[in-house]
């Protein structure tokens, strides 16, 4: 069951602005039947160049619904211009609050307005002058079974301080089915906030070891990891009938199979966490985290 | 939503509520007899004798001895049980092969054992949830430790081949172990006459509390316990008897047992006709799943064209629950998995809602969802970007 404010429910229940305008000045459309939801807008200006009308159509939960309808209201009155500074966050706040996990659905309402404000500018030329933002259609899909884009996942990270995965799959959906790209997702996140604290401080301490290993190139980073489990840590499995394969290296993180009997032990989660990445950190980096494969 | 308000519960494969029978049952274990069933004094001990009349009662609704009854938590500790003890005491075997269309409780613990060595193969369905049983011929085999298949699926009712598949994973020298939690007390039972080694039930779908379950071990069935401490179960699983729970369950599987067939006819009456006034009066609607081998409770519904969280809440206006096999029901972002392997297309798989009954509903129950549901789909159809394009 989903804690939906009052304003949600009524905004769910009671939807402003449902239908569509024939002679729109701008439509656009966000979403797609197999994500779960979609919103069609259409804004009609005035002469001048206010919002007048602005109508939705919505295929999606009762967050999905209530997104669009608080949108049509925030846009009303509104110059294009105006309303290309509205952000997710206003139909957050128009609506009290939104669970975490339907925060896309304030997404998609925001998006669905600057692709309308792009549409409107398309049809009307070069002198109406504001920034292009259809994010959708620069960067790289990082997300393939949303269709999500590097570009996106950024903006709506810097934009909503999302510090892990799971707040951006909140956030865009990116990472929400199949889950090959989480650590893609991981990655961009610690680029986007190691540049923060890289501006913020332009020089921290770091760590030698860990410095001297990022310089690594990969068949060395996989040569020193070796080492390491060769040394220190399969002698110690291997007592207990087990063992261990360096299965990947990505950046920081390290890629292990368990075989044997830790392959199927209870505690092979406490295994990778105190020995095999305490290990790893004592004698490689200390930034190295370590996963099953 | 306040208790006094009225609820047509139609979400029983969720869960069920408390027979008044049981309730009645449990409550001594609640007041005064609440001595442990293990101590040795009259007071403790003579809990015991109603462990085992519970036990008794439960293995003749399963067609089974009392010994081969233990008592769990819950459906999903008993499918633990049951396929770990099966991966442990198979030793030289190293693959479980399951369907795709098997409840959480299955499929996570079987990824869990995929991550930690095991190999994991799972039987497709076809579009109406039907298991390829050519596959599975192809899949089990003499390395497959246990096959573990549902005897009926949650979100479409279906009933599955399990004896067929039980004696296919005994030919190739495997275990069977079936989650039958939607199938008990629905589906007649004679496990005495089966093949299945495991089977695993849970309380609350058959009108006994939360947080009470059962596993059936064949006997001669080599058995590891999952949780291990005390002696209670005969050392199958320790921790103290919860006995009002199990008290319960026993009660609840008599009630099922002496009014199986009677309710399974009353209950099919209500479900046939809720899914017939359904199709008969709301245009670009499909019923998903074995219309000839389903549960006898169980509708599962898609509403072409908008989405199953909105079709929920606006049924929870009126109090009547259901569930959905939407993606944003569940704050999962795909709709349900089951769904998806049968091939449901997106269009009608994020507006499917799932209707169970018990024989605690009525007929004009299903009037009255009849009467409230057709509005409430127009008026979002009518939101929908993709009805009119249709």
């Amino acid at each position: 069951m989903w804690k939906y404010t009052e304003k949600v429910m009524d905004h769910f229940l009671n939807p402003r602005n449902v239908g569509e305008i024939e002679d729109a000045d701008a439509v656009a459309e966000v979403g797609n039947i197999t994500c779960g939801d979609a919103l069609k807008i259409y804004l009609k200006l005035d002469a001048e160049g206010k919002i007048a009308e602005a109508k939705f159509k919505t295929f999606g939960c009762a967050s999905a619904i209530a997104s669009s309808s608080a949108l049509t209201e925030l846009v009303k009155g509104k110059t294009l211009e105006e309303a290309s500074k509205i952000t997710n966050k206003d139909i957050v706040a128009l609506l009290g609050e939104l669970p975490e996990e339907k925060m896309h659905c304030s997404v998609m309402g925001m998006e669905a307005l600057q692709a309308a404000i792009s549409d409107y500018k398309k049809k009307h030329g070069e002198n109406y002058n504001i920034v292009e933002s259809d994010d959708d259609h620069e960067g790289r899909i990082v997300c393939k079974c949303f269709g999500v884009t590097d570009t996106k996942i950024r903006k709506v990270a810097l934009e909503n301080n999302l510090h892990t995965v799971a707040q951006v799959t909140d956030y865009t959906k990116a990472g929400g089915a199949c889950g090959r790209c989480l650590d893609e997702i991981q990655e961009i996140l610690d680029g986007i906030w190691r540049e923060q604290a890289g501006a913020q401080s332009a020089s921290g301490e770091g760590s030698s070891k860990a410095d001297e290993f990022a310089k690594l190139t990969v068949v060395q980073k996989v040569i020193k990891v070796n080492e390491v489990i060769e040394k220190e840590i399969r002698p110690a499995l291997e007592r207990d009938g087990g063992s261990i394969e360096l299965a990947d290296i990505e950046g920081n993180i390290v890629k292990v199979r368990l075989k044997g009997r830790c392959a199927a032990c209870h505690n092979a989660g406490l295994t990778l966490r105190k020995l095999v990445e305490a290990k790893l950190r004592e004698f490689v980096s200390e930034n190295l985290t370590v996963q099953e494969a | 939503m306040g208790e006094e308000e009225k609820v047509i519960y139609f979400d029983n494969n969720a869960t069920t509520a408390v027979a008044p029978e049981v309730f009645e049952a449990m409550t001594p274990f609640l007041t005064k007899l609440y001595g442990n069933p293990s101590s040795i004094h009259h007071f403790g001990g003579q809990v015991m004798a109603h462990v085992e009349t519970a036990r008794e009662r439960l293995a003749a609704l399963l067609g089974a001895a009392p010994t081969e009854v233990i008592f769990t938590s819950c459906g999903t500790e008993s499918d633990n049980a049951a396929i770990r003890s099966a991966m442990l005491t198979c030793p030289q075997r190293d693959k479980l092969v399951i369907s795709k269309v098997e409840h959480p409780a299955v499929l996570n613990l079987a990824k869990d054992l995929e991550r930690r060595g095991y190999r994991v193969s799972m039987i497709p369905v076809d579009g109406k949830g039907k298991l390829d049983m050519e596959r599975a011929r192809e899949l089990i085999d003499n390395q497959t430790a246990v096959v573990s298949v549902m005897w009926a699926n949650n979100e479409t009712g279906n009933i599955y081949p399990i004896h067929e598949l039980a004696d296919l994973a005994h030919r190739n020298g495997a275990l069977f172990h079936t989650d039958a939690v939607q199938a008990v007390g629905k589906v007649p039972m004679n496990l005495a006459e089966s093949q299945i080694d495991f089977l695993s039930l849970s309380g609350h779908k058959l009108h006994a509390p939360k947080g009470v379950g059962a596993l059936y071990v064949r006997r001669g069935v080599r058995f590891r316990p999952f949780v291990i401490g005390g002696h209670q179960e005969s050392n199958r699983r320790a921790g103290t008897e919860n006995v009002a729970s199990v008290v319960g369950l026993g009660k609840a599987a008599e009630l099922a047992r002496l009014n199986i067939e009677k309710e399974n006819i009353q209950v099919r009456a209500m479900r046939d006709k809720l899914e017939q006034g359904i199709l008969k009066t709301i245009p670009e609607v499909r019923v998903n799943g074995d219309a000839e081998h389903r549960l006898p409770n169980t509708a599962n519904i898609s509403f072409e064209y908008i989405e199953g969280e909105s079709i929920l809440m606006l049924l929870d206006m009126f109090g009547i629950c259901a569930s959905s096999g939407s993606a944003c029901t569940t704050g999962s972002l795909e709709p349900s998995h089951v769904l998806r392997a049968m091939g449901i297309p997106y269009t009608a798989a994020h507006g499917a809602i799932r209707f169970s009954l018990s024989r605690y509903n009525t007929m004009d129950e299903v009037d009255f969802v009849l009467e409230k549901l057709p509005p409430v789909i127009a008026r979002l159809r009518e939101i929908s970007p993709y009805w009119n394009q249709k």
